[in-house]
């Protein structure tokens, strides 16, 4: 600790660097000294860098959209694919589109979740999500003669330990399933986080959410509903909560509550 | 200064290491260490982070008032910890929402603040920084030890290639469920302490108490 007590210190700031570090204006100083440099540094880092976060956050996004639509390999070039897919903002009550107030490219249904003015809680909450956005964006792939393909629509919901944040794409019929996948979860390893597994995942692929009748049959149990195979998936093996968690939130997001306007519109080829 | 620089960075890894000998930032260790390669990316971020706080600190050490050392030293450290998360976020970002919390939580870290204060405080610039990246490292071993125990054995893996086939994706292979969990970590570090402390007794900590033959009176 001898270094600085060298001959006498010549200068303002040599004098200030000998003084001792206990004074209160040297306690002072750095304080602020130290908290000015470290927030620079902070803000700088944070600033620079947003953009790229950001691009990364909507390639993440866009990636699981390609994915559940069956359309991503490793090595696909994202916003060129992603481009074939056309995002709507979607009012829940009516399945009508109001891409006229808000704009689907932007706009952000989970935020609008816990925004009063654009969502509303939840009484009946099998999904376990407390407040529900009154709009959600929804993507639809044409075909190369430009008739409907398949339509992606996001769905979440509570499992065991966590909120599940997935995607399912359904055909052009808006009632056979082309496939299901989650991109966000917290579920055990091994377990509940058997919901990645493609093998499993392998299974939504033909399902079918409603019956020649129009009730919502699309069930996720460890036996056969009466339903019939066309309406069942087989739940996780050891991972039971996990399980009807996912049944609650497909069951919920396509019911009533959800999609079910939508997808009759759909139905009734309006798109 | 008793020990050269070589053995500040060599000693940490198996003769002092924070882990094993002092028995610190185990927190995160059980949480990160169910895949190599999020072991990994965590190592090299608390390895970036010790060393470089133990060198800042260091620059400061005779600056520092003692009265406020310690909140210098966290804010030195938290910059250092949010910057690393911002790069991780733009340039890892798959691997960032794995770590999502842990890597903020590098700030609380004992073994960070254990540097600066014990070593950094005292010492000059690139001899702190030595020390940092040497505890740095001798953290990191441990964790991709754990790391490679848990991938292995929980899920067939090792840095996400298959190498024992589980029965899930039609192999032989059982994966031990368990290691997957954070309790895992705990066997797996104490195991690793066991083996150690065999390896070089003097590790071994001498007992606070002992129970003593008496004479009868």
């Amino acid at each position: 600790m001898s270094d600085t007590q060298s001959p006498e210190p010549k200068g303002a700031i040599a004098k200030f660097l000998a003084a001792s570090p206990d004074s209160v204006g040297k306690t002072i100083f750095i304080a602020v000294a130290v908290c000015l440099v470290a927030s620079m540094v902070v803000s700088a880092a944070a600033v620079s860098l947003r953009p790229v976060q950001e691009a990364n956050a909507l390639k993440d996004k866009q990636i699981n959209v390609l994915q559940v639509a069956g359309v991503y390999e490793p090595g696909t070039d994202v916003s060129e694919a992603f481009a074939a897919f056309e995002p709507h903002v979607v009012e829940l009550s009516t399945g009508e589109f109001v891409d006229d107030r808000f704009d689907p490219a932007t706009f952000d249904d989970l935020a609008a979740a816990s925004d009063p003015e654009l969502s509303v809680a939840l009484d009946d909450d099998p999904a376990g999500i407390g407040r529900k956005a009154l709009y959600r964006v929804v993507y639809l792939l044409r075909d190369e003669s430009g008739g409907l393909d398949k339509v992606i629509l996001p769905l979440h919901g509570y499992g065991l330990w966590s909120t599940l944040y997935g995607f399912i794409a359904l055909e052009n019929n808006g009632n056979d399933i082309y496939g299901l996948q989650f991109y966000q979860h917290g579920e055990t390893p091994g377990l509940g986080a058997e919901v990645d597994n493609p093998r499993w995942k392998a299974l939504w692929s033909g399902k079918k959410l409603r019956d020649d009748a129009g009730d919502l049959q699309i069930t996720v149990s460890k036996l056969q509903p009466a339903a019939g195979p066309d309406f069942y998936v087989d739940a996780l093996a050891g991972a039971t909560l996990t399980s009807v968690g996912v049944d609650n939130l497909v069951k919920f997001w396509m019911g009533d509550a959800g999609f079910a306007p939508f997808l009759a519109k759909l139905q009734a080829g309006e798109f | 200064m008793s020990q050269t620089k070589r053995e500040m960075l060599i000693d940490p890894l198996v003769d002092n290491n924070p882990i094993t000998l002092q028995v610190l930032g185990i927190c995160s260790a059980l949480a990160v260490t169910s895949s190599l390669q999020v072991s990994f990316v965590m190592a090299l971020a608390v390895t970036f982070v010790t060393s470089f706080s133990s060198f800042f600190i260091s620059c400061l050490r005779n600056q520092i008032p003692g009265s406020i050392r310690i909140i210098v030293q966290m804010v030195i450290i938290a910059s250092l910890v949010i910057l690393v998360d911002q790069v991780l976020k733009a340039y890892a970002f798959e691997i960032s929402k794995t770590l999502s919390v842990f890597v903020g939580l590098i700030i609380t870290n004992c073994i960070v603040m254990g540097r600066a204060e014990a070593f950094a405080m005292k010492n000059p610039p690139v001899a702190s920084f030595i020390d940092g990246l040497g505890n740095g490292m001798g953290y990191g071993l441990i964790l991709l030890l754990v790391g490679f125990i848990r991938e292995l054995f929980g899920n067939g893996s090792l840095f996400g290639v298959t190498i024992l086939e589980t029965v899930n994706n039609g192999g032989w292979y059982v994966p031990n469920g368990m290691l997957l969990l954070p309790p895992s970590a705990f066997f797996i570090i104490g195991l690793i302490i066991w083996a150690f402390r065999t390896w070089k007794p003097n590790q071994v900590e001498e007992r606070e108490y002992k129970i003593q033959q008496v004479e009868a009176h």
